[in-house]
C-alpha cells in the first residue's frame, strides 16, 4: 500500500558547519541517520526528541516542522486526516504515549494566588522558619481523639512532592535508581509502579512505595514487605478504565526478574482487578494487604473520571490511608490515542470534588490526597494544595528533569534519551547518580518556590495552604467551574 | 452532613457475634490449638502471626467462623495450618510456602496472588480461587465458583497448579499466563457442563486440564480446545496423585478417562491489536 502519510519534521542539516562526525547518527534511537561521508537523515522517521541535536558538536541540526500545506479545514484537523490514513493502512488501535497533547488549555493555569498587602503581614522566607513537611496517611479528626493502631501507619515527605509510579519495564532501570536515590536525598517517596521492584532498589526501600496492580506482576510477601507503603492501582489518568499491556519486546531478562514473568511474553494487566467488583471488595483488598504487611498505610490510585466524588468517598471508607487522583493529562508510556484524549476529568475539578465531598462527610481527616496528571511547575503544586491536595506526584516532570522532551514515543521502546526502553545501548545513556541530582534539583527548587508562595500568603506551613481555596481566585472560567472549583472569579 | 457510619475502628461498634479478644490458646512446643469461637479475625490472626514467630510450626485453629486473612503473608515453609470450620474470604492471601489444610468449604479468593505452599479444600471453594497466583498448589475437593485462576502467572521453576474436584463456573483461566488447572467434574453439587462462559479469554500462557469434552462455545477466541495427548496428560499425574491422596479418590481410574487441554493459540494475542501514532 502507499504510505499517504508525509514526514512531520525536516531534519535540516547545515552541511557547512558539519563536523561529519556521525555522533547524530550514533545518538539516534529512531533510526534517522545514515552516514556516507556525511549524515543523511531520513525525515519520516524522526520524532522530534532532540536527541541529535543536543550532541551535535557544530549545532548544526535544526529540527524543524514540516513546511509541507495541506487545505484548510477546521473541521477536519490534520491530526484527525492522519489518523483516518494510519488506522486504513494498519487497521490497529492508535497507540500513542506521554499525556494528552489535545489543546484543552490547564485549570491551574486559569487560577491565580493571592499574596498579603499592608494588613496582614507576609513572611520572608529566607529569614524565617517554612515548614513544607507533610503527612500522608490518616489523622485523628479533632486533637486528643482516640485513633485505632492501625491507623498508625503514615509517610512523612520532607516536602509535598513525591515521583509518580512508573513501572520498570515501562521506564528503564536506570530511571527508577534515579527516582529511588533522589527520593532517599530528599525525604519523598517513589513509586515502583505495578512492575515489581529491581534488587537494585532494595537500599532505598525505605523510601518506596509499591504497587498492587491487577497482573500482581511482582507481588510477592517480600515486595510488600520491602516497600515503606503500598498502593493499590485501580486506574491511570491517561487510560481510565482501561488495563495496562507492556509488550513482549519490552520484557527483557532484568524487567522478566522483578515483573516475575517468563521473558518475551506481553505483560497483561486486565482492565479491573477481578477480585475487586465493588467498595466491599476493595476493602477486604485494602485490609488484606495491611494483615500482610503489619499495618503499613495503603493507598488506592483511580484515575479522575466524572462520579469521583462518589468513588472517593468510597475508598476512603473502604480503609485507604490515600486516595491518589490521577487526572486526564497525565502521562503513560502506551495508551491507545482515543482513551488518552477523550476519557476522564482534569484533576483540578476532582480534586475540588474529592476534598469537598471528604469534608462534607466528615472524613476527610481518615485519608490524604495525592494528585498527580500534568503538575507542570511550583505554581501548579501551590494551587493543587489550596485546592484540597496534601501532596501532588511528579511522573512526565520527572521523566523531563531525566531528558525527555515529550515526542511521545515511549510506546517505541526506542527512546532516544534511555529513558522509556529497555535496549542496553540506550538505557545506559542515563547515568542515575546524574538523574538523581537533577531529580533532586528539580524538587529543591520548586520547594523553595512553594516556600516564597507560602512567605507571600503569609502563612509558614504548607498545612496552612492546604484547602485554602479562598487564597484563589479564577480568570477566564465560567461561573459553574468556579463553583465546582470554589473559587471565586478575580475581583471579587 | 454528618459521616453515614463511623469508619473509626476505635470508636464504631464491634461487628455482630465477634469479640475483639485474643482468642484462646493451648500449647504444646511447636504445636498449638487456636480456639477462633467468636474472635474477629484482627485478633485472630494476630495471635496466629505472634504464635508462628514463636517457632510454633503446627497450628489447628478450631471453630472457625468467616474470619478474613488467615494466614496471609504468612513464609514459613515448615509450618501446617488446619482449619477446622468454614474460613472468611482471601484465606492464604500472598502465601509463600505454609500448608493450610480446610476441614470443610472455603470462601472467596483462597490462594489470591498466593506464592508458593499448598491450599487444600476438603468442600468447595467461591470465586477468584488463585487469583493471579505464581507458584504453589491448591487442591478444592468440591465445587469452585467464578473466575478461578484468573491471570495465574508461572516465572522459572515456579509453577501454579489447581485442582477442583468438581465443576467450575464463568470466567475459568481467564488472562492465565502461566501455571495448571485442573478440572475433574467429579462428585459435584452443581449441574449443567462442568465450566462456564468465557473460559480462558485472554489467555495466553499455561493450561488447563477438563476431564470429558468440552463445548469450545463456552472458550475464549485466543485458546485452543483439543482433546490432551497422553504425554500431555502425564504432566498433571502428580497434581491429581496428590488430589487423590488428600481426599481418597483413585488417580488411575481418573487417568485412564478422556481429558480435554485448552491452551492459548499465542504467547502474543493482543500483538498486532496497535497502529503506533
Amino acid at each position: 500500500m502507499i504510505n499517504y502519510l508525509q514526514p512531520e519534521f525536516h531534519v535540516d542539516i547545515d552541511y557547512d558547519r558539519c563536523h561529519k562526525c556521525g555522533r547524530c547518527a550514533g545518538q539516534c534511537g529512531w533510526g534517522v541517520y545514515s552516514f556516507v561521508e556525511r549524515p543523511l537523515p531520513d525525515d519520516a522517521k524522526c520524532r522530534a526528541c532532540h536527541r541529535c541535536v543536543t550532541f551535535c558538536p557544530a549545532h548544526c541540526i535544526t529540527i524543524k516542522r514540516s513546511d509541507l500545506a495541506y487545505r484548510e479545514n477546521p473541521n477536519w484537523p490534520i491530526r484527525a486526516r492522519k489518523g483516518v490514513w494510519r488506522q486504513a493502512a494498519s487497521g490497529g488501535v492508535l497507540l500513542t504515549s506521554m499525556g494528552s497533547d489535545a489543546p484543552r488549555g490547564s485549570i491551574f493555569d486559569a487560577l491565580t494566588l493571592d499574596a498579603c498587602q499592608v494588613t496582614n503581614p507576609s513572611i520572608d522566607p529566607l529569614r524565617e522558619p517554612m515548614e513544607t513537611r507533610t503527612v500522608i496517611g490518616k489523622r485523628p479528626r479533632a486533637l486528643g481523639e482516640r485513633v485505632p493502631k492501625d491507623w498508625a501507619g503514615r509517610l512523612t515527605l520532607s516536602t509535598p512532592i513525591l515521583f509518580a509510579p512508573m513501572s520498570f519495564g515501562s521506564v528503564s532501570l536506570n530511571v527508577h535508581k534515579s527516582m529511588a536515590m533522589a527520593a532517599k536525598r530528599l525525604g519523598t517517596f517513589m513509586n515502583t509502579g505495578e512492575g515489581g521492584l529491581h534488587a537494585d532498589l532494595y537500599p532505598y526501600q525505605d523510601n518506596v512505595i509499591v504497587q498492587v496492580a491487577s497482573g500482581r506482576f511482582g507481588v510477592t510477601p517480600e515486595y510488600l514487605e520491602r516497600g515503606a507503603a503500598i498502593e493499590i492501582k485501580v486506574g491511570q489518568g491517561a487510560k481510565p478504565g482501561i488495563g495496562g499491556h507492556l509488550p513482549g519486546e519490552k520484557i527483557n531478562a532484568e524487567v522478566s526478574t522483578t515483573r516475575m514473568i517468563p521473558q518475551g511474553t506481553d505483560a497483561i494487566s486486565p482492565a479491573p482487578h477481578h477480585d475487586i467488583y465493588s467498595i466491599e471488595d476493595l476493602r477486604q483488598l485494602i485490609y488484606s494487604l495491611k494483615e500482610a504487611s503489619g499495618y503499613k498505610p495503603v493507598g488506592v490510585k483511580i484515575a479522575a473520571v466524572h462520579n469521583v466524588g462518589a468513588i472517593a468517598s468510597g475508598i476512603v471508607r473502604a480503609g485507604a490511608d490515600y486516595v491518589y487522583l490521577d487526572g486526564m493529562n497525565g502521562g503513560t508510556g502506551a495508551a491507545p490515542a482515543v482513551i488518552r484524549d477523550h476519557v476522564g476529568i482534569p484533576v483540578e475539578l476532582a480534586l475540588a470534588v474529592v476534598d469537598q465531598r471528604l469534608r462534607d462527610e466528615g472524613i476527610r481527616n481518615e485519608a490524604s490526597i495525592i494528585v498527580a496528571g500534568s503538575i507542570k511547575s511550583s505554581a501548579d503544586l501551590a494551587k493543587a494544595l489550596a485546592l484540597g491536595a496534601d501532596a501532588v506526584a511528579l511522573g512526565s516532570a520527572t521523566l523531563l528533569a531525566l531528558g525527555c522532551h515529550l515526542c511521545q514515543s515511549c510506546h517505541t521502546g526506542c527512546c532516544s534519551w534511555g529513558l522509556t526502553t529497555q535496549k542496553p545501548e540506550l538505557t545506559r545513556r542515563l547515568d542515575p547518580e546524574e538523574g538523581a541530582q537533577r531529580l533532586v534539583n528539580l524538587v529543591s527548587a520548586w520547594t523553595h518556590e512553594l516556600q516564597e508562595i507560602l512567605g507571600a500568603l503569609g502563612v509558614n506551613a504548607v498545612e496552612s495552604l492546604r484547602g485554602s481555596r479562598d487564597r484563589l481566585r479564577a480568570i477566564g472560567l465560567d461561573a459553574q467551574t468556579c463553583e465546582i472549583l470554589g473559587v471565586a472569579p478575580a475581583g471579587r | 452532613m454528618s459521616a453515614v457510619f463511623d469508619t473509626n475502628p476505635a470508636t464504631a461498634a464491634p461487628i455482630e457475634g465477634y469479640r475483639p479478644v485474643a482468642p484462646v490458646v493451648e500449647r504444646d512446643g511447636a504445636t498449638a490449638v487456636v480456639d477462633a469461637d467468636h474472635v474477629y479475625y484482627r485478633e485472630l490472626n494476630e495471635a496466629i502471626q505472634q504464635l508462628v514467630a514463636d517457632g510454633v510450626r503446627d497450628l489447628t485453629i478450631r471453630g472457625v467462623n468467616g474470619q478474613r486473612y488467615i494466614g496471609n503473608g504468612l513464609t514459613e515453609t515448615d509450618l501446617r495450618i488446619r482449619i477446622q470450620g468454614v474460613p472468611g474470604q482471601d484465606l492464604g492471601m500472598f502465601l509463600g510456602g505454609p500448608v493450610i489444610d480446610v476441614d470443610t468449604n472455603a470462601q472467596d479468593g483462597v490462594g489470591n496472588t498466593m506464592e508458593s505452599g499448598e491450599i487444600c479444600v476438603h468442600g468447595s471453594a467461591g470465586d477468584v480461587v488463585g487469583y493471579g497466583m505464581r507458584g504453589g498448589r491448591i487442591l478444592i475437593r468440591g465445587d469452585a465458583g467464578y473466575r478461578v485462576g484468573i491471570h495465574m502467572k508461572q516465572y522459572q521453576n515456579q509453577l501454579p497448579e489447581v485442582i477442583i474436584g468438581g465443576k467450575a463456573r464463568d470466567f475459568f483461566g481467564e488472562y492465565m499466563a502461566g501455571g495448571r488447572l485442573v478440572l475433574l467434574d467429579l462428585n459435584s453439587q452443581l449441574a449443567g457442563p462442568a465450566l462456564g462462559n468465557y473460559t480462558g479469554t485472554g489467555m495466553h500462557g499455561g493450561e488447563i486440564f477438563v476431564r470429558g469434552t468440552v463445548d469450545a462455545c463456552l472458550c475464549g477466541r485466543e485458546v485452543g480446545v483439543v482433546p490432551a495427548t497422553p504425554e500431555q496428560l502425564e504432566t498433571i499425574r502428580p497434581l491429581v496423585t496428590r488430589y487423590c491422596e488428600a481426599f481418597g479418590a483413585d488417580a488411575d481410574g481418573i487417568m485412564s478417562q478422556t481429558f480435554t487441554r485448552i491452551a492459548p493459540v499465542s504467547s502474543r494475542p493482543y500483538g498486532n491489536l496497535y497502529c503506533s501514532m
